[in-house]
């Protein structure tokens, strides 16, 4: 039970005094195996084992709109046995070398986590060799694990926050992948037959689109072959990527019925690209505006002063191929309105006042001295590792970020705020059944 | 079936955490616990009570997560909101959570700046302010939680009317989170009363983990808690305990916003005990041979595998850290067209027949590889093992205990995960709950 969101903006100036750490203190070598494929890697021999991260882009955007779910199915099935090797038998091989193996897709990416003990990494590794490149998509293992995926598609169903996010996408993304869901709808999950999940496979687990970390008790010697090994039989060329997704929001007020004491509202509008120039400036004013930190300006405005939620929250969202300013609380169905008319405000002050410099000083404090705390373990390190390659970063980014913080003025966040932070542009997704609320669609 | 091919002999030979943990008590009764993890200059404070919901008052249910919230308004040097605002001024995260057995309150944060973390927790200890005005919008947010976690889910509400149902006496059966019509009635005073008896170094356990040494630790905490005085009133934690149960309790909840119907059904079952744990290590085995893996466990491969499976998912779970009885639960999801009790009836006779066969040795031998390992994986995240020592200190247990665990696990045997199962698993002390879409019927 954990109180998750607190509190009102207060600085204290004799406490920014302090000095904070200038950036991560981590090393992260450049590793090419002799067959080409490139991995970042941090060495840390403290505990025996490795964690070994790996992405290819595209997921679930690749599937052929026909065959929607295909690559989320296929992407669960990879665990589902190997060669001779029946599901049961492939889970009783990996749990025999206690390693561990997860396998994910989202709408860009499709991601492997890996956990092995030194003793035995070599076997770890060729199992896992075998699950990504020789899988077996039996029948049997894909109408069970297809059985689980229709069980989660109707669980979204009656998912207040479910609801909502497919409601908000569906208006925004037009005809692109983005617009719908990723595992698909029952009916054409239904119709998905061994051969679709074959050509998923393909299109997906190729080496043009892989990125590679690695973290723990490993040599940049060990992890070259090993890279050769694990990954070298994976086809060259995938299926071409999607193109960038419209932007089709436009304001207003959203309201899909559904029962309960509370309704849940998602909102959003355009966002920014990774790779603008104003992006640290845009992170800042989000962390002020709606950041997870107790001090943000939304949560002292909804929670704190008016108890009109129990936590609300902005993000800035950057998809391969779109950008979203999106945020989301619930609140109850008689005080949806107020919280609404609240979000707007805060949204209209920031764009037109901006930040005051006690707020732009307090968050680049925050920022910066919580950079270097996120990098503390081999799991968290490779994860962190694989998605900086995947968004264009330089293995130097941990050196510089905090300074790229740093530099952003008073007049980037004001004319960033102006530019953001367009409160007509809002619009809300209201699930549930709010009271005094109209909708306009 | 080639089963063998990969089960090779594990070496595992892991050097022992307790090299890296030390524990001292200062004379006011601050038990401390360092965990040393010099990999990142970043260090987690943990501030444990041995105080949870399961301590309130009759009528008072939620006065525990309650506090843990006010806690956040400040004291006679903070204003409210401070405590976490300086925190991330210094480029660190805090938070809180209440369980039934206790509250804990945490900074992560750089570790050079962790005198400043221990001055203001040690100021929070004694010194509440609590202005009438922030309780009352506090009190607010407290009930939209609720809402949120509670009475929009209908399986967190079929799970809070199974507790009511497996306690008939004991405070477990009540929610952390208090019942409705009770935290509206929460007072400032409640909150005052409760933090003046219970928060004090004498009812608390420090937990410092990451780049630090035992000794700056000591000397840090020496002064800022030190001087804190001890609460007169902590006496020991005996609560109402069970009457004998001597009738199953079934219970259907129906929701329109059910979308997968499950069966859950929990057993009362003994917790780990200081200086006995053999039960609760064979009770944690026997949650894993018979639910703990989607595929291999002896659930899923009666439920879910085979030419005619019953269920989209099953699983079993028992966490024995806890201050008293607590509860071994298996969950049956079946799949579209069969029915809640077809699927119960699929885990009873796994159930009646893992009590005539015991184990598969492989399976046994490869939980037990798994429990090893896991030892290792577990060094990688310093938060979660100052999180394992607060609370099984808060839970009865003591160093010792938490660091013999693994091999009091690594010790069971077959038959005693046999004869464990034999005493907990009878329905005759149990609780079954049926969650059914409010437009299904369903047979008695």
């Amino acid at each position: 039970m954990t109180s998750m969101f607190r509190t009102t903006l207060r600085t204290c100036a004799l406490m920014l005094a302090f000095a904070v750490p200038a950036r991560a203190e981590i090393a992260i070598e450049t590793v090419t195996s002799p067959g080409g494929i490139t991995a970042w890697l941090v060495e840390d021999h403290n505990i025996p084992f490795t964690a070994l991260e790996i992405r290819f882009r595209g997921g679930t955007s690749l599937d052929d709109p026909a065959k929607r779910g295909a690559v989320n199915l296929m992407t669960a099935l990879i665990e589902e046995g190997t060669g001779e090797l029946d599901s049961v038998e492939f889970a009783r091989a990996r749990d025999s070398l206690a390693a561990s193996y997860s396998f994910g897709a989202d709408e860009d990416t499709i991601s492997v986590s890996a956990r092995f003990l030194t003793e035995n990494r070599e076997q770890a590794v060729d199992l896992l060799r075998r699950a990504l490149t020789e899988p077996a998509f039996d029948q049997p293992s894909l109408d069970r694990v297809r059985g689980q995926v229709l069980a989660n598609i109707r669980a979204d169903a009656k998912d207040q926050s479910a609801i909502a996010g497919k409601a908000l996408r569906a208006m925004a993304f037009g005809d692109h992948p983005y617009a719908t869901s990723g595992d698909g709808t029952e009916a054409s999950v239904q119709a998905l037959t061994r051969d679709d999940i074959v050509t998923a496979h393909t299109a997906a687990l190729a080496r043009d689109r892989i990125f590679v970390a690695a973290s723990g008790d490993i040599t940049a010697e060990e992890l070259g072959p090993m890279l050769d090994t694990l990954l070298g039989g994976l086809p060259q060329t995938g299926a071409p990527l999607p193109e960038r997704a419209p932007m089709d929001l436009a304001g207003g007020v959203t309201i899909v019925p559904f029962p309960g004491p509370q309704a849940t509202i998602v909102f959003g509008h355009q966002g920014i690209t990774r790779d603008d120039p104003d992006f640290f400036a845009a992170s800042i004013l989000n962390e002020i505006l709606g950041g997870g930190r107790f001090s943000a300006r939304l949560m002292s405005e909804v929670r704190e002063k008016r108890g009109l939620t129990y936590g609300i929250g902005s993000y800035l969202v950057g998809y391969d191929q779109a950008e979203m300013v999106l945020g989301q609380f619930s609140s109850a169905n008689g005080t949806v309105a107020q919280a609404i008319d609240v979000v707007r405000e805060e949204w209209r002050k920031i764009a037109d006042e901006g930040v005051t410099p006690e707020e732009l000083a307090a968050t680049k404090t925050y920022l910066t001295g919580s950079y270097p705390l996120r990098f503390d373990g081999n799991g968290p390190i490779a994860s962190i590792l694989v998605g900086m390659q995947m968004i264009g970063l330089t293995s130097d980014y941990p050196k510089t970020r905090n300074a790229k913080v740093d530099a952003v003025t008073m007049e980037d966040v004001k004319r960033v705020a102006a530019r953001l932070f367009r409160a007509d542009d809002l619009r809300f997704v209201v699930v549930g059944a709010p009271e005094d609320l109209v909708a306009d669609q | 079936m080639i089963r063998h091919a990969f089960a090779i002999g594990l070496l595992l030979a892991s050097p022992s955490l307790a090299d890296e943990v030390t524990s001292f008590v200062l004379p006011n009764g601050l038990e401390v616990v360092v965990i040393e993890d010099h990999r990142a200059p970043v260090v987690t404070q943990m501030m444990w009570y041995r105080v949870g919901a399961a301590d309130e008052t009759p009528g008072n249910s939620g006065i525990a997560h309650f506090l843990e919230h006010l806690m956040f308004k400040g004291t006679d040097t903070l204003a409210p909101g401070e405590f976490s605002a300086t925190v991330e001024a210094q480029g660190g995260n805090d938070n809180a959570f209440t369980s039934w057995d206790y509250t804990a309150y945490f900074q992560r944060i750089a570790a050079d700046r962790l005198d400043l973390m221990m001055t203001m927790e040690a100021d929070r200890m004694r010194n509440l302010v609590l202005p009438e005005e922030d309780v009352l919008t506090e009190r607010a947010v407290i009930v939209e939680e609720r809402k949120s976690r509670t009475d929009s889910s209908p399986g967190a509400l079929l799970s809070e009317q199974m507790r009511a149902a497996q306690f008939l006496n004991h405070p477990y059966g009540i929610p952390i989170i208090g019942w409705k019509h009770e935290i509206v009635e929460l007072s400032r005073q409640d909150a005052l009363d409760f933090y003046g008896l219970y928060y004090a170094p004498n009812n608390a356990i420090l937990v410092v983990a990451g780049d630090v040494t035992p000794d700056a630790v000591r000397a840090m905490a020496e002064a800022h808690y030190g001087p804190l005085k001890p609460s007169e009133g902590i006496t020991p934690r005996v609560r109402p305990s069970e009457p004998p149960q001597i009738a199953e309790r079934r219970l259907t909840y129906r929701d329109a916003r059910v979308s997968q119907a499950y069966m859950i059904r929990s057993y009362i079952a003994p917790e780990r005990d200081p200086g006995d744990q053999a039960k609760a290590a064979a009770l944690t085995i026997l949650a894993e041979l018979l639910g703990g893996s989607g595929t291999t466990s002896l659930f899923a491969q009666a439920l879910q595998f085979g030419d005619a499976p019953v269920a989209v998912y099953s699983s079993a779970s028992y966490d024995g850290t806890a201050l008293d009885d607590t509860t071994f639960s298996v969950v049956a999801a079946p799949l579209p067209g069969v029915s809640l009790e077809d699927a119960e009836a699929g885990l009873d006779r796994v159930i009646a027949t893992f009590l005539e066969t015991g184990p598969d040795p492989d399976d046994f031998a490869r939980i037990k590889i798994q429990i090893k390992a896991a030892q290792i994986y577990a060094r990688d995240n310093v938060d979660g093992l100052a999180r394992t020592y607060g609370e099984a200190l808060t839970t009865g247990l003591s160093i010792t205990d938490v660091q013999d665990w693994p091999s009091v696990l690594d010790a069971v045997t077959p038959e005693e995960v046999v004869a464990a199962a034999r005493e907990v698993l009878d329905r005759s002390r149990a609780v079954t709950g049926y969650l059914v879409p409010e437009d299904e019927g369903v047979a008695q």
